[in-house]
């Protein structure tokens, strides 16, 4: 009881603006990411709300072709680079990795603090674009050579931004497997962590691997533009085609950096509100690292109509086809987890099972664009929109919101209304599914992307899309709108288990966790992390 | 931290952990190999598709200079070797003044490079010059990466040796040990990694003919 009454939260204590944007704590410096990256997908969600109103008639509605051009590579430079590839990992990574292996803190917590600080530095060049010169790139978020080193617009420090915040990634990354290699609590073995550690453990890995080769990629760029040379230019015997090869063999495993982080969550999810452990354990965690493996060798799927032999194509896609077998490993684990497991339906359940339902669309299609002969047809048109939509915000961007509902108590010691976040999750759900089911199809009519018009036998599909995103937007704001509010609610006892059937070790802290994270010594569970047979008893 | 409530874990992360900084390094090293990794498939792609014009413009490197600066790298990298292992038995004034030696090298490596370039520079082969503007296809490619890439080199010899900076104001002050001298020996690796890529560039832009 002493020992309670004498732990300060990590909210108490020291207070003040400068006692947030330099501590050393990784639960501040999460909710630094925090709050930064929402303020970013909420910028990002009104561009894309602009452009679907844009698409809701043929013909020019709302902007020029050009602005066009210029929102969808904000919205995308915002949406990749500023929101997905950060989020997850340097969020709720940062909060519960430390907490998860039973320690105080990242092994490097002044690089930690680093790189949050590289991010907002990143994040304020992207978004400078906007005031000066002809304004922000218009190449769309790829910058593909030649068009961006001839292009009069920013692209010059949209993709030094991208290269800086390369860099944060980088480093959270180099933390997080540092720490999971040195931090573990006593006793807990690779093979005792939680999912959530395995799929951080994974990211890292491609954060690590795939990032330096954009960075560089992306500066080579720059000193095209700053020296007023083609270094992908045929006149002089340079190759375009090699900027898209680049390009890709970062971005295709960055795809991962924003899937396995989302994997982690639901398999952390799924056990607490099924009341049992995990279904395949060993299979879930090594089949991440499959994912991580094997995304190496299919960039060349995003090219098939680019220029490249016979042979190449046939090769990246099978190998694109040999991804769907550990994802799909997983979706199997998770289903079997659900089966005759004490289901107890809350708000985090919702928004996993709605990730499930959302990315195993995002993932088929994907499929379907591995598919040589498809690809040829569904290039570039709006199915191609459609499936990664569904892939990084049906998936990933649900995944979060489970996340946050999940941890919510956790990390703030309060809670919000579940009625209002029901109703927020039933406005999301079907708001998202309309406002991109509607594309897959208009794709497969054959409506390109990056356009701002469109032919007039698009039209009612466009409609609907873009009145789905009415509703989803309704959702966001209901949904951050009651998360918000509870700071405000009334207090009511958290307890340190809020969901009662936590087994991972932040629920045997206190909520808010203290500043050193534990008030005693974390137990263990006797057979793995999700042991639910022998579930330590954790006094209040 | 504080620990308000009088428990601490054992396993902190504020612990100091010499084994988790060398692994910070050698992840980091990584990166930097990929970094540098990116850049040379590049080479490689453009060498095979223009290899005449490679081997044209490669004839105007000097050798000489190159070679020089292979020697002044290699001979770096055993004196920050041999500093480690002085401090490793305790002389942390030789541990200093090996390093000071790396640092002369670093310099000397730097001065020929300045010679170098600006005799490329004078006969006009930079990027957005009157002749490198007019050189046929390809060469113009080999002069590009030729001055990116040796122009990233240096970049991290720069920044090798603000490193080994530190590391000997932190020798000096008393405050790197032969107990505790992590920083020397990351600043050993990182040195290290600059001379291997350098090992790399070397027989990539002056030597394959
Ligand atoms: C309110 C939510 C959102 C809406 C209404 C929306 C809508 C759109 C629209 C209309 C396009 C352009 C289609 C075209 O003409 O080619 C687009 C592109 C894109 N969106 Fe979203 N989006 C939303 C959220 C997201 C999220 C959460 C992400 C990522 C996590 C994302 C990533 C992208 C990317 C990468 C592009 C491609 C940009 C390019 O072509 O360069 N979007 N989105
Ligand atoms: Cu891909």
């Amino acid at each position: 009881m002493t020992s309670k009454a004498m732990s300060l939260s990590y909210l108490q204590g020291k207070n003040g603006i400068f006692s947030w944007i330099f501590s050393l704590d990784h639960k501040r410096i999460a909710l630094l990411y925090l709050y930064s990256i929402l303020t970013f997908f909420i910028t990002g969600a009104t561009l894309g709300v602009l452009m679907r109103l844009e698409l809701l008639n043929p013909g020019k509605d709302l902007m020029e072709a050009q602005t066009y051009n210029q929102v969808f590579t904000m919205h995308g430079v915002i949406m990749i680079f500023l929101f997905i590839i950060p989020s997850i990992p340097a969020i709720f990574g940062n909060f519960f990795l430390p907490i998860m292996l039973g320690t105080d803190d990242v092994s490097f917590p002044r690089l930690n603090l680093l790189s949050w600080w590289i991010y907002i530095i990143g994040a304020i060049m992207a978004l400078s674009t906007l005031l000066w010169g002809d304004g922000p790139a218009d190449t769309g978020w790829t910058f593909y050579a030649p068009y961006s080193v001839k292009t009069g617009t920013n692209v010059t420090m949209s993709v030094l931004a991208a290269f800086v915040l390369g860099f944060a990634t980088i480093l959270t990354g180099l933390n997080f497997i540092v720490t999971i290699h040195r931090l573990r609590t006593p006793g807990m073995t690779f093979l005792k962590m939680p999912l959530f550690a395995w799929a951080l453990y994974a990211t890292s890995w491609i954060q690590l691997l795939a990032t330096p080769i954009i960075g560089i990629t992306l500066l080579m760029i720059t000193a095209e533009r700053v020296f007023g040379v083609g270094l992908f230019d045929p006149s002089i015997g340079g190759d375009p085609i090699l900027y898209q090869h680049l390009f890709w063999i970062y971005s295709h495993p960055a795809v991962y950096i924003m899937a396995l982080p989302a994997f982690g969550i639901i398999s952390e999810i799924l056990p607490t509100f099924a009341n049992r452990t995990i279904f395949g354990y060993k299979a879930i965690a090594f089949s991440s690292l499959a994912i991580a493996f094997v995304g190496y060798f299919v960039w060349g799927h995003h090219m098939f109509t680019a220029g490249m032999s016979g042979t190449a194509r046939i090769i990246f896609s099978v190998m694109t086809f040999l991804v769907a077998i550990p994802t799909s490993v997983k979706v199997f684990n998770w289903v079997a987890t659900l089966y005759k497991g004490s289901i107890n339906v809350q708000p985090p359940l919702l928004y996993a099972l709605a990730f499930i339902f959302q990315f195993m669309i995002g993932g088929l299609t994907g499929v379907v664009l591995g598919a040589l002969a498809a690809d040829i047809h569904l290039h570039d048109t709006h199915f191609v929109v459609g499936h990664f939509h569904y892939v990084m915000f049906g998936g990933t961007g649900f995944a979060l919101f489970g996340a946050l509902h999940y941890w919510y108590p956790k990390m703030w010691g309060r809670m919000y209304n579940k009625l209002v976040a029901n109703i927020a999750f039933v406005f999301l759900f079907i708001g998202f599914n309309m406002l991109y089911f509607p594309m897959l199809v208009l794709g497969l009519m054959g409506m390109p992307r990056r356009y701002y018009d469109y032919l007039p036998e698009f039209h009612v599909p466009n409609m609907i899309s873009t009145y789905g995103s009415w509703i989803l937007a309704t959702g966001l704001l209901l949904m951050f709108g009651n998360l918000i509010a509870g700071a405000w609610r009334k207090r009511e006892p958290i307890g340190r288990n809020y969901w009662k059937t936590g087994i991972t070790l932040e629920w045997q802290t206190l909520s808010p966790p203290p500043v050193s994270n534990f008030d005693r010594m974390p137990v263990l569970p006797k057979n793995g992390p999700y042991d639910y047979d022998n579930k330590p008893e954790i006094e209040e | 931290m504080e620990h308000v409530s009088g428990f601490s874990l054992p396993n902190s992360g504020h612990n100091r952990d010499a084994e988790a900084s060398k692994m910070g390094m050698w992840l980091f090293l990584f990166t930097e190999i990929l970094l540098f990794g990116g850049l040379f498939i590049v080479y490689m792609v453009y060498r095979s598709l223009n290899p005449e014009a490679f081997l044209m413009a490669s004839f105007e490197l000097n050798v000489w200079m190159g070679t020089t600066n292979t020697v002044v790298l290699l001979v770096s990298s055993m004196t920050i070797a041999m500093s480690i292992t002085a401090i490793q038995k305790g002389n942390r004034k030789l541990s200093i003044q090996l390093m000071v030696l790396t640092l002369v090298a670093a310099v000397i490596f730097m001065v020929v490079k300045y010679f170098e370039w600006s005799a490329k520079i004078e006969h006009g082969l930079f990027p957005g010059q009157a002749v490198y503007d007019n050189l046929p296809p390809g060469e113009s490619l080999f002069f590009f990466l030729y001055f990116f890439m040796t122009g990233l080199h240096v970049f991290h010899i720069i920044i090798g040796s603000v490193v080994i900076g530190f590391a000997i104001h932190r020798t000096a002050k008393g405050r790197t040990t032969k107990e505790k001298y992590t920083l020397t020996e990351n600043a050993g690796l990182l040195w290290h990694l600059v001379d291997l890529i350098w090992i790399y560039l070397f027989p990539l832009f002056y030597l394959i003919h």
